[in-house]
This record gives structure tokens, C-alpha cells and sequence, in this order.
């Protein structure tokens, strides 16, 4: 798997949105870049407000009417999508890329049936005739672990779990057969029991379909689980991304350290007191200089407060490894730390 | 801590509080007022917080660990059982004994927002538990006021401005000073950092953990975040469909989970190592949350248990609710096949830790 070469199923270089306030221009989306490849699974793991979920949603074309697209390009195979017009990019939305969302009850029509609406997405792309579109949903229903009968199609949203709801959202996504497939936070609304469930799902489909899969997510435990690469965003940009082993192992941002080490874990070494970053997330404004996380490193240098670093090679790592930063660190994570895992034995007796 | 759970002899280690074969049922009608079959949030529940500890109180969304807090708390009646605390039945205390009792016990909630009053400065909503209690002359209250909001690391500056302009984790420090103004010693805290981002929620952590000791307070801290409840407690209770199924001391909970409702609970949840993850023998449980209107005979757990289905499906399980019945020092659980269950996790915790 290449990082950034030819053959992405997605590529996303220097997007940049703005928004317009009463206050002046923000710029959640600031310069990101990112490429998947078809079969894998890129996350976009950050903290609220660091612009992971507009990306997502910029991808997609979908922003709110005050928050602009002003720079750089998305390529879907190759085919730049941000020139598109709206006709164009209706018939790529739902078919060429999917999209769920984290609540799938504001995202699915409380008064359409199940087999509406994803009846609707087929034959609004594929124009298949009204009894294949009825047997193809049913096919997509099965694959996504949800058989159903040709009578239950006639359910209501309301009607079904959570757990249950969020497939029917995954069975609309996937019901066109995309090339890409954007997951925003799809299980932050689930029990964990749920939630293991439906990531099996997602990484058992992306891998059949051979479907690029960009996960959106807070938590780093779904990103160790599901991820073959990891772009962590800290105000409105990218400033690491990698491999997932390369980047929980050694990662070369102070941010992707210090948010590796707040998290308690389940098994592993524990610490008395937890590892916390201080300080708060920044607010968002367009045009500010230096490096946005300089406030909160304990990593900083001179030039942190003037430069903004962009992504780059670390020294002694992989070329697909890169960060933003002045003073990349180049050690593996602390032992004793949470997510130190080059010192075993500790864990094996954890389940 | 060696607590027998099963009918504790009320000597040596008497807890702080305790509830007691708690029933909670909601009544309900249909939309035609017809009765409909009460809701069971809680089916005979005994939980006991010791002086000084945290307990930890997990299990997934409906399964009644929001409404034992409540309990705890004498925010909701109960159907039947007691609520012991400090050695005195307070379930049914009227409104003039309730009012003595409650500066003892307070509540975190997860969204400060939302528990706090918008149009008053979060000076005011601070210092309105003193007022209301009379503690000390109200000079002494602004001097207490002052103290509280440094504890938790803000300033003076902070209690002139209103919720909406502090941050999430500002505001919930500023909660967390208000449950602490009484000097309370219990605390529930119910999903209390599971709004706050990573960053934010070590930082509060770290908080709570510090204050509970200079306090000497107990808290019941309700999560679904297993990691946080490693962290934080030193006993964990899981709950499931308004039930008990195990207690354990922290160690022995996370290293030999015995319910296979906590096992899988356990196994569930990711851990932020992709090697361990990779390596990890993950159990899926197949099937949901049953609905709590139809209730399972015998184990509530038996129609998505893997163990059951393992030994066979036995009929033990779907004929016989079982009890929670000790099975090592202070570990407590409600299976009739832990010990078949332990055994397997044993198996699972092996294949877990072949080395790469």
C-alpha cells in the first residue's frame, strides 16, 4: 500500500473551508491532505472542533450554505470532484462514495419504510426495475447482517434499535457499490457490544469490496481496531499521518503523543496519575501563524510561535510516516505509559 | 478489599451506603390509558459504597445503572427495598429528614450545560448550595466560594461569567466544586467525563481523584467507558437489564472477569494498541439488548450468552434467575456456570498473549 502515489481511490490535497461568522472568518479545514487507496482504511482521528467531521462533509459536497470550499482539490479516481456542478455530484454522492453518520436516526426519514428508502438510493442511481430493487435490498440487508422478509422492508426507523438502524444505514450506503465509503463517528452512538459488531461489519465489507474506508472518529481504541492508516487533526489540520503501528508506536507529534497517553485503557500497564495535555483546544481562526498546538506542547521550540510546520518525513521512519512539527520526536512511547506496548508481559494476562 | 457482598455482618466494614433487594418499576399506559406492564428498571439490586472508595458502575445504555444513582441519591422512590445510609433506612424519610440528608450526597451530571442555570453567573449557581444550607456567615461563603474554584483550577475571573461562556471542561470543574461545596461524602457521578475529549477528561480525572482523597468522599461513578472505570475505581459492579451480575475489586475484574456478560463486555471494548488489538481474541455477541417490556425467564443474560451456548444451553439458564454468589474474596457474581466461564476466559486471556 502506497501513501500518496497514483491508484487512490480518494485523494484530498490542501482542501481548505471557511466559514464566515458575525465575528470575522474561521477556517475549520485548514490545507488537509490525505489519500486512500482502494481496500484501505484511512481514520481521521481528533478532538471535537478540529475539523474532522466538516472534511468529511467537504468531501461529500455537503457543507452548511455559510461554510465554503476555497481551495485545493478532491479527486475521486482521478476525476476532480470540486468542479463538478450539483447534477454531477448527486449521481457520484450515494454511488460512487457512501456516507454514514453518527446518529443514524437524524440521518434516516421517520416516516419513509426501510425499504423505501433504500430502495430509493438504488433506483435513483442504478434505474433497476421495482422488483430488483426490491430483491437487491434485500440482498444488501442480508450482507449487512440483517435478513430481512420482503413484509419487515415495510418497517419504520422507529421500529428498530440503534444497533439495527445503523445497519440500515451502512445497507443504503453500501446498496450502489461505492468506491469510497465515509464513516462519520458511526459507532459513538452505540454500546460497545453494538459497536464491536458493527466495525467487524465495516472492515469485513471494505476488505469484500475491495472499498476505500475513511472512519471519522474521537477514539483512538476504534482507530487501533479498525485502522490500516491514521490522520490525527488538531485545529483544522492534518499534523500526522501514517501507518497505525507506526503512528501508536512511535509517533512523532507531541499532540498524537500526549492524546496516547490520556487514554486509560483496559489492559496494559496503568499509570497513578494520568498523562494530560494542558490546556484547551484552540478556537479556529483563519490566518493565524505558527503552529497551532504551540500553546500546549511541551515540546516547543523558538520557531513554533512564528512558523507553521508542514507535513513531512520524520528522520528515521518510514517515507508514509509523516508530521507536523518542529521538534519531531523520534523515541518509541514511555514505558509504563498506557499505550506503551514494546515492553510485554504486563498485558498477557489481560483479556 | 475483602468485602463479602452476600448479607454483609454489619461489623467491621460497615458501608456508607447501601442499597438493598432494590426494585424500581415505572408504571406506564398505552396511548389509550390502558395499563400497560409496568417497566422494570431495577430487579433487586444491593450495592454498597464504602467509606473512601469509588465505585465503579458499568454496563450498557438501559440496564439501570443511571437509575441506581439515582437511588443512591433519594432522587427516585423505590418499588421495595431499602436505602441504607450511614446506618439509617432513608427511602422513606419525608421531606424536612430529607433535607438534612442531602447536603451528604451529590450529583455530577454529564452535560454541565445543562446543569447549570444560563442566565446566572456560575458564582451564583456555586454559592446557592451554602446559601440554601446556611453554612457559616455569608462572608464566610464568598471566602469558601473563592477557596472551591481554586481547587479545581480556575480563578476568581471565572465565577463572573455564564455557562455558555466557559468551555465544557471549565464548566464541568465548576460542577464537580459545586458537589464538593457541602462537603459531601458521597458523589455520584453519572457519565460525569464522558462528554469531555480525551485531552480534557485526563485533566478531570486527575481532578477527581485528588479531591476525593482531601475530601475523604465516596463516589459511585457511573461509566461506559471501562478504561475510565479502570482508572478511577477500586471496585467495579456490573449491571445488566436492572441486575447485578458481578462485583469485583478492580484487579480481579479486569485481569479474570467471571460473568460472561463481563467478559464480553471487556472483550468489547478496543484498546488504543493496534498490536494488542490484532492479537486480541474478540468475543461478538450475537443479538441485542433484549427488550426490558419482555422479560427473559432465568438469566437475563441467557439468550445472548456464548457460555451457555458452549456447555450446551443447559436449562439452569432459562429456568432459574441466579444470585450473586461469592466466588473469591469481595468478587461476587450472578452465574450459574462461572466457573466454566472463568475457565474459557483463561483460554481466551492465553490466545491473547501469543507473542507476534
Amino acid at each position: 500500500m502506497t501513501a500518496n502515489g497514483s491508484g487512490a481511490a480518494l485523494e484530498v490535497s490542501d482542501l481548505v473551508v471557511q466559514i464566515q461568522t458575525s465575528s470575522g472568518v474561521i477556517q475549520p479545514v485548514n490545507a488537509v491532505n490525505f489519500a486512500v487507496q482502494p481496500g484501505e482504511t484511512l481514520c481521521i482521528v481528533g478532538e471535537s472542533g478540529c475539523g474532522k467531521s466538516t472534511t468529511a462533509l467537504a468531501v461529500m459536497r455537503l457543507l452548511a450554505d455559510q461554510a465554503r470550499i476555497t481551495g485545493g482539490s478532491v479527486r475521486l479516481a482521478g476525476r476532480e470532484l470540486l468542479t463538478l456542478n450539483s447534477r454531477e455530484m448527486e449521481d457520484v454522492r450515494g454511488k460512487e462514495i457512501g456516507m454514514i453518520f453518527q446518529n443514524p436516526m437524524s440521518s434516516l426519514n421517520p416516516v419513509l419504510t426501510i425499504g423505501d428508502q433504500i430502495g430509493e438510493a438504488l433506483s435513483r442511481h442504478t434505474g433497476l426495475r421495482r422488483q430488483d430493487v426490491i430483491d437487491r435490498t434485500l440482498e444488501v440487508l442480508s450482507t449487512v447482517g440483517l435478513p430481512m422478509t420482503r413484509r419487515r422492508l415495510g418497517a419504520y426507523p422507529h421500529q428498530l434499535s440503534g444497533g439495527m438502524r445503523q445497519r440500515v444505514m451502512i445497507a443504503m450506503a453500501l446498496s450502489c457499490n461505492p468506491s469510497v465509503l465515509i464513516a462519520d463517528e458511526p459507532t459513538t452512538a452505540l454500546d460497545v457490544t453494538i459497536q464491536a459488531q458493527i466495525l467487524e461489519l465495516l472492515r469485513e465489507q471494505a476488505a469484500d469490496r475491495d472499498m476505500a474506508l475513511v472512519l471519522v472518529t474521537h477514539d483512538l481504541g476504534v482507530v487501533a481496531q479498525i485502522a490500516d492508516r491514521v490522520a490525527v487533526m488538531y485545529s483544522g489540520r492534518v499534523v500526522e499521518e501514517g501507518p497505525v503501528d507506526d503512528l501508536f508506536a512511535r509517533p512523532a507529534h507531541p499532540y498524537t503523543r500526549g492524546l496516547l497517553q490520556c487514554v486509560p485503557n483496559v489492559a496494559g500497564p496503568t499509570a497513578e496519575t494520568l498523562y494530560a495535555i494542558p490546556g484547551e483546544p484552540p478556537e479556529m481562526r483563519a490566518g493565524a501563524a505558527g503552529c497551532p498546538f504551540e500553546p500546549r506542547c511541551s515540546a516547543r521550540v523558538a520557531r513554533c510561535k512564528t512558523d507553521d510546520p508542514a507535513l513531512e518525513v520524520i528522520d528515521g521512519a518510514r517515507r508514509s510516516h509523516r508530521a507536523a512539527c518542529w521538534s519531531k520526536q523520534t523515541t518509541p512511547l514511555v514505558a509504563g505509559r498506557p499505550t506503551d506496548y514494546t515492553a510485554d508481559g504486563s498485558g498477557s494476562k489481560q483479556l | 478489599m475483602s468485602i463479602p457482598h452476600d448479607h454483609p455482618p454489619m461489623t467491621a466494614a460497615e458501608p456508607l451506603t447501601a442499597g438493598r433487594d432494590i426494585h424500581v418499576h415505572f408504571a406506564r399506559r398505552s396511548l389509550l390509558g390502558r395499563s400497560a406492564p409496568a417497566a422494570r428498571a431495577l430487579n433487586g439490586v444491593d450495592l454498597d459504597v464504602f467509606r473512601g472508595e469509588t465505585v465503579g458502575l458499568v454496563g450498557e445504555s438501559g440496564c439501570g445503572k443511571s437509575t441506581l444513582g439515582r437511588v443512591m441519591l433519594l432522587l427516585q422512590k423505590v418499588t421495595s427495598g431499602r436505602v441504607i445510609f450511614q446506618n439509617r433506612d432513608v427511602a422513606g424519610l419525608d421531606r424536612r429528614e430529607l433535607r438534612k440528608v442531602r447536603p451528604h450526597m451529590q450529583l455530577v451530571h454529564q452535560d454541565p450545560y445543562s446543569s447549570f442555570d444560563p442566565r446566572k453567573p456560575v458564582g451564583f449557581s456555586l454559592r446557592e448550595p451554602l446559601d440554601i444550607h446556611e453554612i457559616g456567615d455569608p462572608h464566610s461563603r464568598t471566602q469558601l466560594v473563592q477557596r472551591l474554584i481554586a481547587e479545581v483550577g480556575l480563578n476568581e475571573r471565572h465565577l463572573d461569567r455564564f455557562p455558555h461562556e466557559l468551555s465544557g471542561g471549565q464548566l464541568q470543574r465548576v460542577s464537580i466544586a459545586r458537589a464538593f461545596a457541602l462537603n459531601p461524602k458521597l458523589i455520584v457521578l453519572d457519565e460525569a467525563v464522558s462528554a469531555l475529549d480525551v485531552s480534557v477528561r485526563a485533566q478531570i480525572l486527575n481532578l477527581l481523584v485528588r479531591l476525593r482523597a482531601e475530601h475523604d468522599s465516596s463516589y459511585l461513578f457511573i461509566s461506559h467507558d471501562l478504561g475510565v472505570v479502570r482508572h478511577i475505581a477500586q471496585r467495579v459492579v456490573v449491571m445488566y437489564l436492572g441486575r447485578v451480575m458481578e462485583v469485583a475489586p478492580k484487579e480481579q475484574f479486569f485481569s479474570g472477569p467471571a460473568h460472561p456478560y463481563s467478559q464480553a463486555l471487556l472483550s468489547a471494548v478496543p484498546i488504543a494498541n493496534p498490536v494488542l488489538e490484532r492479537r486480541r481474541e474478540r468475543i461478538v455477541l450475537a443479538g441485542e439488548l433484549p427488550d426490558p417490556d419482555k422479560p427473559v425467564s432465568g438469566c437475563p443474560f441467557n439468550p445472548r450468552c456464548f457460555v451457555r451456548a458452549a456447555l450446551g444451553n443447559p436449562d439452569k439458564c432459562t429456568t432459574q434467575t441466579p444470585v450473586l454468589h461469592q466466588i473469591a474474596s469481595g468478587h461476587t457474581v450472578a452465574c450459574h456456570f462461572a466457573d466454566a466461564a472463568q475457565a474459557g476466559a483463561e483460554q481466551l486471556t492465553r490466545i491473547g498473549a501469543v507473542q507476534p
